[in-house]
């Protein structure tokens, strides 16, 4: 009987078509899915941090206003998330407990501090050009809730990585301690961005069934190939360098050929060894504990005048 | 400390005057006053309404994607309900 149910379900994702919360699924495909959706929400989350840190610090009231829009996206982005993993049958507070007790992962690079006004500049451009890339990917993935949440994400995205690259472009036109900065932020963020794709193909240890089940839709090495490619001409043209002495256009593969990541450096991140990591789940949940009270009298309330009806 | 889920809301949202309404995604809130605000906030951010609808998830009743093919079975031997089941002279204009 499973055998069989496993077979329809192959064939839909074989013929493309979404598979829907109410729709049978394998286990294994409903708890790739709640790990690898609710990592997605738990990053936009977190990653309101590193930039949150520089709101009150913006260089201009414009700078400010954009900031503050673009951290409101990163909370409506996580919100969308924990809403598609909410209809795989976890609750939001199961998803935030994994969070806090770090059951659950998010991505690496919001463990890395924001030094300058520049790196507001650097996530913008790479960190979010890093995301769009997997995330444009991801619109065609097979579960229909998540792919839906990334194609509104993808809509709202893109002018997350136009506001870094204006700011990185702006300051490496500027003065030479401005040009200082930037460069010395694309030094800081360029190994993390590629980090963000996670280990090599050969070494994933959840490649193979996510897609076979169409669940990602590009490999790991195929996503930071695309967005090498895409980023050094970026570079180039606003006069930075990008820090990898081994970096090359490659004319018989037509892609950058690039240096090896510190792979070390990345497990210990990921390990929860980061500048970061202990920080950013304190401010995490001493956030939720102060809001608790918020969160039970509009419960309280509810019941009182039955407005919930 | 309680930490009870608050209830999910879907959302629909009318994309300009005179069009349906389309489901856009849920939500959670403890009320229906917060269920408008927050769907606003989190949906309608970029000006992609006229109109917001929210309702309980728990009120939506859904057909089962299971009994898809004997639940719609009643429209499967009907085609005489499209136009182009009817054989017409092509001098005949308008119709």
């Amino acid at each position: 009987m499973t055998e069989k149910k496993e077979q329809l379900f192959q064939d839909k994702i074989d013929a493309g078509l979404k598979i829907e919360p109410k729709d049978w699924m394998p286990d294994n495909y409903r708890k790739h899915l709640i790990r690898q959706i609710s990592q997605h929400a738990h990053s936009e989350v977190i990653g309101m941090q590193p930039e949150g840190n520089w709101i009150t610090r913006a260089p201009s009231l414009r700078a400010k206003m954009v900031l503050i829009a673009k951290v409101q996206d990163e909370a409506g982005h996580g919100l969308y998330l924990y809403s598609a993993t909410e209809t795989l049958g976890i609750t939001r507070s199961e998803l935030i407990e994994q969070l806090q007790t770090g059951k659950a992962k998010y991505s690496s690079i919001f463990n890395y501090p924001t030094l300058s006004w520049a790196d507001m500049g650097a996530i913008g451009w790479l960190v979010d050009g890093a995301a769009i890339v997997n995330q444009q990917s991801l619109r065609r993935t097979s579960y229909g809730p998540y792919s839906r949440a990334m194609i509104r994400i993808c809509k709202e995205e893109s002018f997350h990585q136009r506001q870094g690259y204006e700011i990185m472009s702006k300051m490496s036109n500027g003065t030479p301690e401005q040009q200082e900065m930037a460069q010395d932020s694309l030094n800081r963020w360029w190994w993390p961005s590629l980090m963000m794709f996670g280990p090599h193909d050969s070494d994933s240890a959840h490649t193979s069934n996510a897609m076979k089940w169409k669940i990602k839709r590009g490999t790991n090495d195929d996503l930071r190939q695309l967005f090498v490619d895409r980023t050094v001409k970026q570079a180039d043209l606003i006069g930075l360098e990008i820090p990898d002495p081994d970096l090359k256009w490659n004319p018989e593969s037509k892609h950058y050929d690039f240096g090896e990541i510190d792979w070390e450096e990345f497990w210990e991140v990921v390990n929860g060894n980061g500048f970061c990591n202990k920080e950013r789940i304190n401010n995490h949940t001493n956030a939720h504990t102060e809001g608790s009270w918020v969160r039970e009298a509009a419960l309280a309330y509810a019941e009182k005048t039955q407005n919930g009806v | 400390m309680s930490d009870k889920n608050l209830p999910t809301w879907e959302v629909f949202i009318q994309p300009k005057t005179g069009a349906s309404f389309q489901h856009a995604g849920n939500l959670h809130a403890s009320d229906k006053e917060m269920a408008l605000q927050n769907a606003r906030e989190l949906y309608t951010r970029r000006k992609e309404g006229t109109c917001i609808w929210v309702v309980k998830t728990e009120d939506i009743v859904s057909s089962n994607p299971e009994d898809q093919a004997s639940f719609f079975d009643p429209a499967d031997d009907k085609v005489y309900r499209y136009p182009t089941f009817f054989k017409v002279s092509k001098k005949a204009k308008g119709l």
